[in-house]
């Protein structure tokens, strides 16, 4: 690890200007950011350690929707009382990943802005076009199990390793940041990420030292709530493939759908048309399958991850079923 | 705003009910300032990388990983490693249940599952659901499945965890 100077912040305004200087990191649970540390992928000068911040509320928004600190842990997130029966569907996705430790440390602000786990991406010793721009991409042409299908360019096909995000997709939450010159702002979660496009060093769009201080959901979407992931083993593994749904039905029609996917592409991934196609519709596999097919029409493999075009299909199809009670 | 890099300046912990001073590099994890500042050997250091579990300490009464966390950014926490938890003339219900149900066979990873059992028990007492609970409201009825699901995060290279779960049953079983 290389050193750095290190500093708390005891307030927003003060994290922001000690965040604006350089190369710096803001540190909250620290289990993304260290990992990567300890490798000399992140090598910051400065840290600010913003983990006493006093953004630890989940708070009922005057509109009936929730705003949440960006240091609430993710366990006291998922336990919610107030998550856990209006958006299940965020407890289910914060529930399906890391481990009972990591969750008690990883904050809401930090898991949005975890980073890939590509093998090459974690492999000093090899090229890789995130890490080093312009070296290359080994990835393409290499192992890419759990790479993406969706939104990946030449430079860079790494994929999101987020469930958590995959949820606030599904939810349209939005992030409240404070900038350096005092400025907030909010940013939908629909326009937080980039694609990887020939500079996929960039990844969202905050800006140096930016600090996400809460996110906002507005009151949940009609309809039941499902999260669906699927891995390599039953616990304590990233999504291959996962979608956060939800479904109403109405009169024996879909009449509402918000479906977001894990796993396949470089960000949390939502499109809208695949929600078009399945509002109206009688629930059923013909219906269930034509989404699927708006969803996949670009999707491209690149070898050991071929798979995830079908998985990608079939676990949206069983969320569906699942939802609109057509499980066989 | 004041900037601390390696200042010579004594950092201050509360670990298992007593002080300590200590003047490590401002990288050290806790795991690291345990175990090569402190002497408190009995967190185990396995991947470094928040993957196995064998450092798991409580912080402030929750479990974390102390590999993933800077010695620095903890002087106001009550820190609690598995020295606090029980001694070997005084055994915590979980260490004699281990012993009992022989829950390891090397050792290695069983500091870091003994405070991780300690933290989740008091999760699932405060009702927080896991992955598999069917429900995320209620009381929490500790399976063989939830047990399993909430230690995922601590490995066992022996694979002794058909007796680790027996012996965290006989614990969670137990009238409180
Ligand atoms: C073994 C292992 C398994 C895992 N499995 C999963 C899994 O299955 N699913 C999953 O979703 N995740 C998984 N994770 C990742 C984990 O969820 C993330 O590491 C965690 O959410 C990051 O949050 P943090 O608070 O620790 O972030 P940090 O490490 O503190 O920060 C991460 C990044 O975000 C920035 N940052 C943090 N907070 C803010 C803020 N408020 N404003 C602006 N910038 C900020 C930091 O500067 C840093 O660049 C796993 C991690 C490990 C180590
Ligand atoms: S997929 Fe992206 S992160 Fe992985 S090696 Fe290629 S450029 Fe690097
Ligand atoms: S040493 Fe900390 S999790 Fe493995
Ligand atoms: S007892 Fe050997 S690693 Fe668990």
């Amino acid at each position: 690890m290389k050193t750095f100077d290190y500093s708390r912040a005891d307030s927003p305004e003060a994290a922001v200007q000690g965040g604006a200087v350089g190369n710096t990191r803001f540190i909250a649970g620290g289990t993304n950011l260290l990992d990567l540390m300890k490798l000399q992928i992140e090598t910051p000068e400065r840290i600010v350690d913003i983990s006493r911040l006093d953004l630890n509320e989940v708070e009922e928004g005057e509109d009936g929707g929730l705003r949440i600190g960006a240091m609430v842990p993710n366990a006291d997130l998922a336990a919610n009382p107030l998550v856990t029966a209006r958006y299940p569907v965020l407890s289910r996705a914060l529930l399906a990943g890391a481990s009972g430790q990591l969750r008690n440390k990883a904050s809401t602000g930090g898991n949005f802005l975890q980073r890939t786990r590509c093998y090459y991406f974690y492999d000093t010793a090899v090229p890789c076009n995130k890490r080093e721009p312009g070296s290359g991409c080994p990835a393409k042409d290499g192992f890419n199990r759990i790479h993406a299908i969706l939104g990946t360019s030449d430079d860079c096909i790494a994929s999101h390793p987020s469930d958590m995000a995959v949820a606030m997709r599904a939810l349209d939450a939005v992030l409240v940041t404070l900038k350096p010159d005092g400025d907030r702002r909010r940013i939908s979660i629909h326009d937080l990420y980039r694609l990887p496009g020939d500079t996929p060093q960039i990844e969202t769009v905050l800006e140096a030292g930016e600090l996400i201080t809460h996110v906002e959901l507005p009151p949940p979407p009609v309809g039941k709530q499902s999260y669906r992931k699927v891995r390599d083993r039953a616990s304590y593994a990233f999504a291959l493939v996962s979608v956060a749904a939800i479904v109403a039905v109405d009169d024996g029609r879909i009449t509402n759908a918000s479906l977001a996917f894990g796993g396949i592409g470089p960000m949390p991934w939502r499109e809208d048309a695949v929600e078009k196609a399945l509002i109206g519709q009688v629930p059923g596999d013909a219906a269930f399958n034509a989404a699927a097919d708006i969803l996949l029409a670009d999707a491209k493999g690149f070898g050991s991850n071929d798979f995830k075009i079908p998985l990608a299909r079939r676990t949206l199809i069983a969320v569906l079923r699942e939802l609109t009670g057509d499980a066989a | 705003m004041a900037w601390e890099r390696k200042v010579g300046k004594a950092m201050h912990f509360t670990i298992n009910g007593k002080n300590y001073d200590a003047d490590p590099d401002i990288r050290t994890s806790l795991l690291d300032l345990l175990r090569e500042h402190l002497n408190l050997t009995g967190s185990k250091k396995g991947c470094d990388h928040g993957q196995c579990g064998a450092c798991t300490v409580l912080v402030n009464g929750r479990r974390i990983n102390s590999c993933l966390t800077l010695a620095v950014m903890h002087q106001d926490d009550e820190i609690t490693t598995i020295e606090g938890i029980g001694t070997p003339d005084n055994l915590a219900p979980l260490q004699a249940a281990f012993v009992k149900h022989d829950g390891f066979q090397c050792g290695y990873c069983t500091p870091g599952q003994i405070c991780s059992a300690t933290g989740m028990l008091n999760e699932a007492k405060q009702g927080w659901p896991s992955h598999v609970s069917e429900r995320l409201e209620g009381d929490v009825e500790l399976t063989d499945d939830e047990i399993r699901e909430r230690m995922s995060g601590n490995l066992c290279r022996c694979s002794a965890y058909p007796n680790i779960v027996d012996a965290i049953r006989e614990v969670a079983e137990e009238p409180a």
